[in-house]
């Protein structure tokens, strides 16, 4: 008899947060530290990391991706402690990641890439047909799903990475930067799937747009220079501006506050 | 699989649609009907038997799909790279196989073509860095460009780097093996040194990435053993008999070092 529901989906949570990080730092080539001294919980929902160019963001993703390792604190995810000699496979199994970078074989037709990534990602051999037609299905690919990587559109190629992402049905979902190149009609079918996934998983997006973050998030981060700034929701930060701060909307001036904190001299721009 | 079945009395009176049966009693049914074929046909059987409404729908059902059905064109055969072949290779690495059949090929034509190299036989040359160069493209951030995915996914790791490897060998070693047979070099002479080099690219891959190691190994070979070689017009003792010992010593501790720092492999994302 084939089961519908495997003992580790009914296995209880043992774990408070989906990501739990205390005093973490993570080096970025020789020696700076993109991440320096984070302390950050999240739970289930969608969560936006904001912050300006270089803040870390991307080295932070990266290391909740377990591609990087971290060089000091702890980085707990889904309770497992992350570093070491481990290979975190089981761990990797229930992650979703999509790089900034987005790399791809361009012979590849969509469906193919996604097949292949959720072989990478160990799906079940079984399940790997369905799981990818309702990852492509997912981000509106579907009609697409066999023309060659090459012949997409940037926003498609972004939406193909989704796909790959989400076709494990991770519970911490990490993207960077997914909503470049895409046109406000799809940014809008993002949010939405955004929404959806973050009702059950953890869903990290990286993002230096800061009116994907009201539409999308129920949680903002804001990070700069390796740094925790604010955690809170979109109503929080906007809380946080008054007129007098530079910025279009609520949430550009109380971005625009916080940044411009005491202790904090940005550059020119 | 449960060794119970439903009774008749109770499939009959599902097929029927009965809404006297306890609810527990039809969960129990249905639960029972998704796992055990022979009482769905049991109950396929009662459908026809007990329910001339539910038959008639499902023909009404059909007879209106039918049309639609016929209308819609069956999906265009999709002609795929067979799936297997790329849990060995990625497409980044079929250019480069291609290139080492072809040196090989090369190197073949150049050693029956004429004495030019003197007594030095250009396959037994070349077939040590063949594999490297194969090795370093199946796992190299900057050749593949879905290194950063692959490098999170729980795949990666040793075992995916020796899948390549070997598939690279796999490639590699059949088109050397007619290479020397055409030229008459002992296969030990070759196989060995070929061996030993894609070891030591690995064992040295875990420290300082693939494509570092390649370069380096590549390096050393031109340095040490080709140029020379070339210079003295004959092959130097490391690719004679005498050599062998010392080629199986590195092929020993290559696979010692790559076993034992397997988990090296899982975190190649932060090597450049």
């Amino acid at each position: 008899m084939t089961r519908a529901v495997s003992a580790a989906d009914l296995a209880p949570t043992t774990y408070a947060w989906q990501v739990r990080t205390t005093g973490l730092k993570v080096r970025v080539g020789r020696g700076r530290m993109a991440v320096d001294g984070l302390d950050l919980t999240l739970g289930t929902g969608v969560h936006g990391l904001l912050g300006p160019n270089g803040a870390g963001k991307t080295t932070l993703i990266r290391a909740l991706a377990t591609v990087l390792r971290p060089a000091a604190g702890s980085l707990e995810l889904l309770g497992e402690t992350v570093g070491g000699v481990a290979d975190h496979r089981a761990l990797r199994r229930r992650i979703g990641y999509l790089p900034q970078e987005f790399g791809y074989y361009k012979r590849f037709r969509v469906r193919e890439f996604v097949e292949y990534m959720a072989w990478l990602k160990e799906v079940p051999k079984a399940k790997i047909p369905e799981a990818v037609q309702r990852a492509v299905e997912r981000v509106g690919l579907a009609d697409r799903a066999d023309e060659r990587m090459k012949a997409l559109s940037g926003g498609m190629i972004r939406r193909a990475g989704i796909a790959q992402a989400i076709v494990n049905d991770p519970d911490v979902l990490l993207l960077d930067e997914p909503t470049v190149g895409l046109d406000p009609a799809q940014r809008l079918r993002l949010r939405e799937l955004l929404q959806e996934l973050g009702l059950d998983s953890c869903v990290v997006v990286s993002t230096h747009l800061v009116e994907d973050v009201a539409a999308a998030c129920t949680d903002v981060v804001l990070f700069a220079e390796g740094r925790l700034v604010f955690q809170g929701t979109p109503e929080q930060l906007a809380a946080a501006g008054g007129p007098e701060h530079v910025g279009d909307s609520p949430l550009e001036r109380g971005y625009s506050a916080l940044l411009a904190g005491p202790g904090r001299n940005g550059g020119a721009w | 699989m449960s060794e119970q079945h439903a009774s008749m009395r109770l499939i009959d009176a599902y097929a029927r649609g009965d809404t006297g049966i306890p609810t527990d009693e039809t969960w129990a049914l249905e639960a029972h009907l998704e796992a055990c074929g022979a009482c769905r046909e049991r109950l396929s059987a009662a459908v026809a038997a007990q329910g001339p409404a539910v038959t008639d729908l499902l023909d009404t059902v059909w007879s209106a799909l039918e049309p639609q059905l016929a209308a819609t064109e069956p999906a265009p055969r999709r002609r795929h790279r067979p799936v297997w072949l790329r849990a060995w290779l990625t497409p980044v690495m079929v250019p480069w196989l291609a290139m080492v059949a072809s040196v090989t090929l090369l190197a073949l034509l150049l050693d029956l073509g004429g004495p030019r190299f003197g007594e030095v036989s250009p396959v037994l040359l070349l077939s040590p860095v063949l594999p490297v160069l194969g090795v370093a493209a199946s796992w190299s951030r900057g050749l593949d460009p879905a290194y950063e995915l692959t490098a999170s996914a729980p795949r990666a790791g040793l075992r995916l780097v020796l899948r390549r490897t070997a598939s690279v060998l796999a490639v590699t070693v059949p088109v050397l093996l007619a290479a020397g047979w055409a030229t008459g070099v002992m296969v030990a002479q070759w196989l060995l040194p070929c061996l030993a080099f894609t070891s030591a690219t690995l064992a040295l891959g875990g420290l300082i990435g693939v494509t570092r190691a390649a370069i380096a190994l590549v390096a050393v070979w031109a340095a040490v053993i080709a140029a020379p070689a070339l210079a003295a017009g004959r092959t130097g003792s490391a690719l004679e008999a005498d050599g062998l010992p010392v080629w199986a010593l590195i092929l020993a501790l290559g696979t010692g070092v790559v076993i034992a720092r397997r988990s090296a492999y899982t975190v190649l994302g932060d090597q450049r």
